[in-house]
């Protein structure tokens, strides 16, 4: 590990390479497995994808092709818009939600403490636990009759009657934003530390001789410095957000009355539900065209700024 | 008088901080231990809401015992579930070795296309190609096996493991390749003898991602899988918490969420470092 990240610091040395000519050839031979595993699992199943969305393509029988058809019946889907819609609402409060979290954490543990190793690996626990085992866990935990919160609240009184939490759609949702923020903001705590971690201690203290207060050095040095490592924790939330499923399928199946189906549910029940493929993969490419644009503003979000490195 | 003031304070930061510091703690452990604790509680106990979270009416394994008795059982969908986690590991730490080490190494053509083409893959989420995986499958006579399920997992690793591994192999000063050259080393000895002690820790660090990737993936496991006998423990707990086998047993869901969620807590605890290094390549980058 030291001698990786002293030779890290070393300076770029002229690209000479091992070997010479055709021997460079075997470099190919390198990288051939990767590159034919992306092919067969990621550009063909691409290619497949927008292919199919021009067709009627049921599990069973033949397909055949309808042009836009498939687009046209897409605009017409309110269900599927409304899945969207509710998926950018999810996508905004949960980001929200877990930032609101995340960020007091990761300046309690950015400096080195006593203690403060011992309590990120505590914050950190279920970030690497799967979205479907937590899932599982919560739907447990809000069971109404086995589960704990219900119940507990009830012992103590806090409430007439068992209230079942996944009954109605406002108690439902909020306890899934619940359960993602204990999922996930052990994860975001990380990323958003690095970023802290990485300015200068030297301009905070010139800062407070110049009698800066707390908040107004966090908004003139902290906020600007850390700007690339905030819009990685937002992406990042925000992509995993867009293309939830485990916690909405397993926990709540999309109930109650269908309100928390998410776009990529959507897409499962009409794809390996009701079998229509084709029409799966043209809701696919509308998803596919919305994350790319997010990846594009990403890369932008991302540049490092001019001048500098 | 000022002094003693000053460490009064001094002693009330260090409350008030460890105070939030534990308190923070347990809410994000609680649910954890409270799950483990639960499952050994005898069945017509772990019927009942989980208070307090530990036995009252005697230690027991009656849980992990219905559980295995369940469709083709625990051990069944663990030995899946292993296999394929296994399996991911092993493959994708091979091709990504190499590749990372072509990458790093070699000029040949299309280098940068392959290498772009790659890493893009992170921006398509596989969740809209699902269908058109599953034909690719069916094609290659992969359709419902373990085997066609690893195939895609590794592919969903590439991306960041050939970025780390290259980085890594990036690091390695080519003095050290050229002396071992002179000794007459082969391009695969190099690799092997030389080139793998320097790159260490980059290995177990994407390792233990396609790891815990493949251990937790629950959509294209629910997707690919339609036999029962091949599901992995995500799809085969899910069937179970949906009411699939009858009444739902809840203490059956304790001891399967616990099975889910131990190797993957025992492995970060150990390769803690490993962890959050990678995390670290990833947001530095």
């Amino acid at each position: 590990m030291t001698t990786i990240t002293a030779t890290t610091t070393a300076p770029p040395r002229a690209r000479k390479l091992v070997g010479a000519g055709r021997r460079q050839w075997i470099g190919l031979i390198y990288v051939a497995p990767a590159v034919a595993l992306v092919m067969v699992f990621f550009v063909i199943p691409l290619g497949m994808t927008a292919w199919m969305s021009l067709h009627n393509w049921p599990l069973m029988g033949e397909h055949s092709f309808i042009g836009l058809d498939n687009y046209v019946a897409i605009l017409r889907d309110t269900r599927f818009w409304n899945a969207l819609k509710f998926t950018g609402y999810y996508t905004v409060i949960v980001t929200i939600a877990i930032f609101a979290i995340a960020f007091p954490l990761a300046i309690f543990i950015e400096k080195p403490r006593p203690f403060t190793n011992l309590y990120r690996t505590f914050f950190f626990m279920p970030a690497v636990v799967g979205f479907a085992s937590a899932s599982l866990l919560w739907s447990w935990l809000l069971n109404v009759d086995s589960g704990l919160f219900s119940p507990a609240a009830y012992d103590l009184g806090l409430i007439d009657k068992k209230f079942n939490l996944l009954a109605t759609f406002q108690p439902a949702f909020w306890s899934i934003i619940a359960m993602v923020v204990w999922k996930v903001a052990g994860f975001t705590m990380i990323i958003l530390m690095t970023g802290l971690q990485s300015i200068p201690q030297d301009l905070q203290e010139a800062a407070v001789i110049d009698g800066a207060g707390p908040f107004a050095r966090f908004r003139a040095i902290t906020l600007p410095l850390m700007r690339r490592t905030l819009a990685l924790a937002l992406i990042l939330s925000v992509a995993g957000s867009i293309l939830a499923f485990d916690q909405f399928y397993i926990i709540l199946r999309g109930g109650p009355r269908n309100q928390t189906l998410t776009a990529v549910y959507w897409i499962f029940n009409q794809s390996f539900v009701s079998f229509k493929l084709g029409y799966g993969a043209a809701l696919s490419m509308v998803l596919l065209v919305i994350l790319v644009a997010l990846s594009l503003i990403q890369l932008w979000l991302l540049r490092k700024p001019e001048g500098l490195d | 008088m000022a002094q003693a003031i000053s460490a009064r304070g001094k002693l009330a930061a260090r409350f008030a901080r460890h105070s939030t510091g534990i308190i923070a703690s347990v809410l994000f452990v609680a649910p954890i231990v409270w799950t483990a604790l639960s499952a050994f509680k005898p069945a017509a106990e772990a019927r009942l809401p989980p208070l307090p979270p530990w036995p009252t009416t005697g230690f027991s394994l009656e849980n992990y015992a219905t559980l295995n008795s369940f469709g083709d059982g625990l051990w069944a969908s663990a030995q899946n579930s292993i296999y394929v986690s296994v399996m991911t590991v092993i493959l994708s730490v091979i091709v990504s070795v190499l590749a990372g080490y072509g990458f790093s190494r070699f000029r040949f053509p299309f280098k940068d296309l392959f290498f772009v083409l790659i890493l893009s893959t992170i921006m398509i989420p596989f969740q809209s190609i699902l269908t058109p995986i599953f034909l690719v499958l069916t094609k290659l006579g992969l359709h419902n096996t373990l085997t066609g399920l690893v195939g895609v997992y590794v592919t969903l690793q590439l991306p960041f493991s050939i970025f780390m591994m290259r980085n890594a192999f990036d690091a390695v000063p080519r003095e050290i390749e050229e002396a071992a050259r002179m000794d007459g080393a082969g391009n695969a000895t190099m690799l092997v003898k030389v080139m793998l002690p320097l790159v260490w820790p980059g290995v177990v660090t994407i390792a233990l991602f396609a790891f815990l990737g493949a251990w937790n993936e629950f959509l294209a496991a629910l997707v690919l899988m339609t036999d029962q006998s091949k599901f992995t423990l995500p799809v085969m707990m899910t069937a179970l918490q949906s009411g699939r086998f009858g009444a739902i047993d809840w203490g059956a869901v304790q001891a399967g969420v616990t099975v889910m969620m131990v190797p993957c807590l025992i492995l970060f605890l150990a390769l803690q470092r490993f962890y959050i290094r990678g995390l670290m390549a990833g947001a530095v980058k």
